[in-house]
C-alpha cells in the first residue's frame, strides 16, 4: 500500500502550508473540544469531589453509575442530543441543531462521566490521607472538595486529558448534531469520515496523523506542567 | 452551605455553556440547511455550485450529507429548510403526507454495478441489470449492499425484486449489507472483492477503486432522478421559507441548471440537469 | 455558662481562658474494632489546664483514646463530655490536633498556614501567624513546598497549622518521635507557651525524658486500660501501678 507513504507526506505538507481550510477546521475542532471540556469539568469536577468525600445512600450507585456511562457510545450521545434539539424535540426553539454549540453540548455529554469518575477515583486516594486532618480541622465538605481539587489539580491535569482524548477523537456524536456542514460543523473527525467516504484514503489518514499530532502538543503540554509540578511535589 | 456550592457550580456551568455555544448563537448570517444525499456531496458538486447561489443572493446554504432515508427522516422532524434527494417514490409521499409543500424534478445520472476486474459473476457489459443480478446471485459472489434505506439501496432492492432474488435469505452469506454510506460501501466493496451498486457520480468522483470497475450500465432501470422539496412550513414554523423557494428557484431555473451541466470531474459530466421549465 | 467565644491565641503567658479550664470528663470509655477491644472501661477526669501526658507501652490504646476524644473515632461504650457536654460539631471546632505523621497539603509552608487562618476567619489569627511562624522558625521556609521540607519542619508546620485554629484542647500524637533535636527544642517551647495561655495540652509521648520536661500530671494506660493517674512528679518518683513502675524501668516492651 502506497497510501501509506503518501500519506505521512501530505500530512506534514498540509501542516507546512498551513492550509487555510484545513487550519479552519483544527481550530472548530479545538474550540469544540475545549469548550466541552471545560463544560465538562465545570460539571464534573465538583460532582466527583462530592462522591469522594460525602457518605450519602445510594452513592456506590452513582459511582457505579458514572463508570458505565464512561462507555457511552458517541453515536447513542449523538441521538439523544439531536432528538433533544431537533425542531421536533423540546430543545428545537434553541435553533442549535447542525450548529457548533450542538456539537459542544454533545461532546460535553459524553466527557462528563469520565471526569466524574476520574475525578472520583483520584480525589477518593487523596481524600484517604486527608480525611483525619479535614476532621480534626472541622472543615466543611465543600471546603474540603475545594482542597482535594486544587491539590491535586496536577493529577486531574491527566483526568481532563482522559476527557480531551475521548472528545477530539470522537465523530459519532458530533456528525449527527452538526451534520459535517462545510465551514460550519466540519472538524477533524468528520473531515477524516467524508475523505474515507470519498475514497480519499491518503488525504483521510493524513488528516488522521494531523489531528495525531495536534493532540500529541496538547497531550507533551499538560505532561511538562504535571513533571514540573511533581518536582516541586505538589502532585 | 450545600445550596450555595451548588448554585454556584450551577452558575458557573450556566455562564461557561453561554460563553462557548455563544458564537454560535450569535451567527445570524442568512442561511438555509439543505438536507441531501452523500452523492451529492462526495461528488464534489455542491462544493462547485453553492458558492455560485451563495454570491447571487447572499444566502449560505449549509449541507447536511446523510443518505436518502435519514434526509428524509430530518425533514421529517424539521430539521432542514430544503431537501435534495433521489427516491421518487419516498419523496412524493413525502409530499403526499404534508411534509413537503412540492417536489420539483432537478436532474438526473445512472447508477452503474460496480465490481472486480476478475468478475466472477460474469456481468462485464451486460446492459440488463436485473440479468446482471441474477447471475451475481447464481455465482454467489459477494456484493456489498449499502443497507441503509439510502435512494441507492432503495433502488437496489427494487432491482433485486426484478431479478427476483430473495436478498433477505443471502444476507450475511454473499449478500453483505454495511449499513453505510456510498463510499464507505465503495470502500468495502475494493477491500473485500465484491460487487456493488453506486451512482455514477460518486463513483467517478471516488479515489480508492481498487480492482473495482463498472461492469454494467446503460439499463434504462438503472436511472436516477433527484427532486428537490421545500419543507413544509405549515408543519414546521421555523422553515425558511423565502430563502428555501429561492434556492429551489435557482436550482431548476437556468442558472442552476446550467451550473450542474458545467460540473465535470475528469472530463465526465455527473449531472444531468433535467427540471421541467415552469409554465406560468 | 461559660463563654463560648472562641479565644484568640494568647500572645502573653498567664492570659488564661476559661474554655480551658472545662473539664473532660470520661465515663466508661470503650473501644473494640474488628473484635479486638482496644480500649475498655476507661474513667477518667482530666479538670485542669494543665499538660497532660498519656504514657504506655505500644498497643495500650493512647492514639485510639486521642482520636476518641477528639472526635475522629466513635466510641463503642461510654462516654466523653466537655464542660457537661457531648462532642459536637462546635465542640470539636475548639480542639486541634497534631499527628505522629504530619498531613500537610500539597502547597507551600505559608498556604498551608493559610489554610487554617481562612478556616477560622479570626482578625487574630493573622497576627497569630507571624507569632507562629517566629516561634517555629518557619519564615524561611514558607514558600518551600510544605512535602519536601524534612520531618522536624514538617512536624513544626503541622503544630503551628494547629494552634492557628486556637484551640482549647491541643492533642499531640507522639510529635517528635524521631525528630532532629532542634525541632523537638522548638517543639516543646511552643507547647509551654501554649500551655502558659490557657490551652489544655494532652500529649502521647514514648519519650520519657520529654515527658519529665513537660507533663505536669500523666496518664498511664496498659493494654487497654487505665492504670494509673497521677501528678508528673508522683508519677516519675513513686509510680503507684505495678505496669507503671515496670514501664519506667524499661520492662514492658509492648
Amino acid at each position: 500500500m502506497q497510501d501509506f507513504a503518501n500519506s505521512f507526506s501530505l500530512a506534514f505538507e498540509l501542516l507546512w502550508r498551513f492550509d487555510p481550510a484545513l487550519g479552519e477546521i483544527v481550530f472548530l475542532s479545538l474550540r469544540v473540544t475545549f469548550a466541552a471540556v471545560l463544560i465538562a469539568c465545570a460539571i464534573g469536577l465538583p460532582i466527583g469531589a462530592a462522591l469522594a468525600i460525602l457518605r450519602f445512600p445510594g452513592r456506590g450507585l452513582f459511582v457505579v453509575l458514572f463508570n458505565t456511562l464512561m462507555g457511552l457510545p458517541p453515536v447513542v450521545v449523538g441521538l439523544l442530543v439531536y432528538m433533544l434539539l431537533s425542531n421536533a424535540g423540546p430543545l428545537g426553539v434553541l435553533r442549535l441543531l447542525y450548529t457548533p454549540g450542538a456539537m459542544i453540548i454533545a461532546q460535553s455529554v459524553l466527557v462528563t462521566p469520565i471526569i466524574v469518575a476520574l475525578t472520583h477515583q483520584v480525589l477518593s486516594d487523596l481524600n484517604a490521607e486527608y480525611a483525619d486532618t479535614f476532621r480534626s480541622m472541622v472543615v466543611p465538605w465543600h471546603k474540603a472538595a475545594v482542597t482535594l481539587l486544587w491539590d491535586a489539580r496536577y493529577a486531574l491535569l491527566t483526568v481532563v486529558l482522559a476527557g480531551f482524548g475521548r472528545a477530539i477523537a470522537e465523530v459519532g456524536a458530533v456528525i449527527i448534531v452538526g451534520g459535517n456542514i462545510n465551514h460550519v460543523t466540519r472538524v477533524m473527525t468528520t473531515a477524516i469520515a467524508l475523505e474515507t467516504s470519498k475514497g480519499d484514503l491518503a488525504l483521510a489518514l493524513a488528516l488522521g496523523l494531523v489531528l495525531l499530532m495536534i493532540a500529541l502538543a496538547v497531550n507533551a503540554a499538560v505532561m511538562a506542567v504535571r513533571a514540573s509540578a511533581r518536582r516541586m511535589a505538589y502532585a | 452551605m450545600l445550596t450555595r456550592f451548588f448554585s454556584a457550580s450551577a452558575a458557573a456551568v450556566l455562564a461557561l455553556g453561554v460563553v462557548a455555544t455563544a458564537p454560535a448563537l450569535a451567527d445570524d448570517d442568512r442561511f438555509i440547511i439543505v438536507q441531501s444525499t452523500t452523492s451529492t456531496q462526495n461528488s464534489g458538486l455542491l462544493d462547485a455550485i453553492l458558492p455560485q447561489f451563495k454570491e447571487k443572493s447572499g444566502i449560505e446554504v449549509r449541507v447536511v450529507a446523510v443518505g436518502t432515508g435519514q434526509a428524509l427522516k430530518n425533514a421529517r422532524n424539521g430539521d432542514g429548510d430544503v431537501l435534495l434527494v433521489h427516491a421518487k417514490p419516498a419523496e412524493e409521499k413525502f409530499v403526499a403526507d404534508g411534509f413537503g409543500v412540492k417536489r420539483s424534478d432537478v436532474m438526473y445520472n445512472d447508477f452503474v454495478i460496480v465490481g472486480p476486474k476478475s468478475d466472477p459473476a460474469g456481468i462485464k457489459g451486460l446492459s440488463d441489470a436485473p440479468l446482471a443480478l441474477r447471475k451475481i446471485a447464481d455465482s454467489k459472489a459477494p456484493f456489498a449492499s449499502r443497507g441503509d434505506d439510502s435512494g441507492t439501496h432503495k433502488k437496489e432492492r427494487a432491482l433485486w425484486k426484478m431479478a427476483e432474488v430473495d436478498i433477505g435469505e443471502a444476507s450475511g452469506s454473499w449478500y453483505r449489507e454495511t449499513g453505510s454510506g456510498m463510499g464507505a460501501t465503495l470502500n468495502a466493496a475494493a477491500g473485500m472483492g465484491a460487487y456493488t451498486m453506486s451512482d455514477r457520480a460518486t463513483w467517478i468522483a471516488f479515489k480508492n477503486k481498487g480492482e473495482l470497475a463498472i461492469l454494467t450500465e446503460g439499463d434504462d432501470q438503472l436511472f436516477n432522478q433527484y427532486g428537490v422539496i421545500l419543507v413544509n412550513p405549515e408543519k414546521h414554523a421555523a422553515v425558511k421559507k423565502d430563502d428555501g423557494q429561492a434556492f429551489i428557484d435557482w436550482l431548476i431555473g437556468a442558472e442552476g441548471q446550467k451550473a450542474i451541466a458545467a460540473y465535470k470531474v475528469d472530463g465526465q459530466q455527473l449531472f444531468f440537469p433535467n427540471a421541467v421549465k415552469e409554465t406560468n | 455558662m461559660p463563654d463560648p467565644r472562641v479565644l484568640p491565641f494568647p500572645t502573653s503567658p498567664g492570659e488564661a481562658r476559661p474554655a480551658a479550664r472545662l473539664p473532660l470528663t470520661i465515663r466508661g470509655l470503650g473501644f473494640v474494632a474488628d473484635g479486638t477491644r482496644i480500649l475498655d472501661g476507661i474513667d477518667l477526669d482530666l479538670a485542669d489546664n494543665r499538660l497532660t501526658v498519656i504514657m504506655g507501652p505500644n498497643g495500650a490504646g493512647k492514639s485510639v483514646l486521642l482520636k476518641l476524644l477528639h472526635g475522629l473515632l466513635a466510641p463503642s461504650a461510654g462516654r466523653i463530655l466537655w464542660g457537661g457536654r457531648e462532642l459536637d460539631r462546635q465542640t470539636r471546632q475548639r480542639q486541634a490536633m497534631v499527628f505522629q505523621k504530619p498531613v500537610l497539603f500539597r502547597r507551600s509552608v505559608r498556604a498551608n498556614l493559610q489554610f487554617a487562618v481562612n478556616l477560622k476567619k479570626s482578625p487574630e489569627a493573622t497576627e497569630l501567624l507571624s507569632i507562629l511562624m517566629d516561634d517555629l522558625h518557619l519564615n524561611d521556609l514558607a514558600d518551600r513546598p510544605a512535602r519536601l521540607l524534612s520531618g522536624g519542619e514538617q512536624q513544626r508546620l503541622a503544630l503551628a497549622r494547629a494552634l492557628l485554629l486556637a484551640p482549647d484542647i491541643l492533642f499531640l500524637d507522639e510529635p517528635c518521635a524521631n525528630l532532629d533535636p532542634a525541632s523537638v527544642l522548638l517543639i516543646e517551647e511552643t507547647l509551654h507557651k501554649a500551655r502558659a495561655g490557657g490551652t489544655k495540652v494532652l500529649l502521647v509521648t514514648h519519650d520519657l525524658h520529654q515527658a519529665r520536661r513537660l507533663a505536669e500530671d500523666v496518664v498511664f494506660l496498659h493494654r487497654g486500660r487505665l492504670t494509673e493517674h497521677s501528678d508528673a512528679d508522683s508519677y516519675f518518683d513513686t509510680p503507684a501501678s505495678p505496669e507503671a513502675r515496670a514501664y519506667l524501668a524499661g520492662q514492658i516492651l509492648l
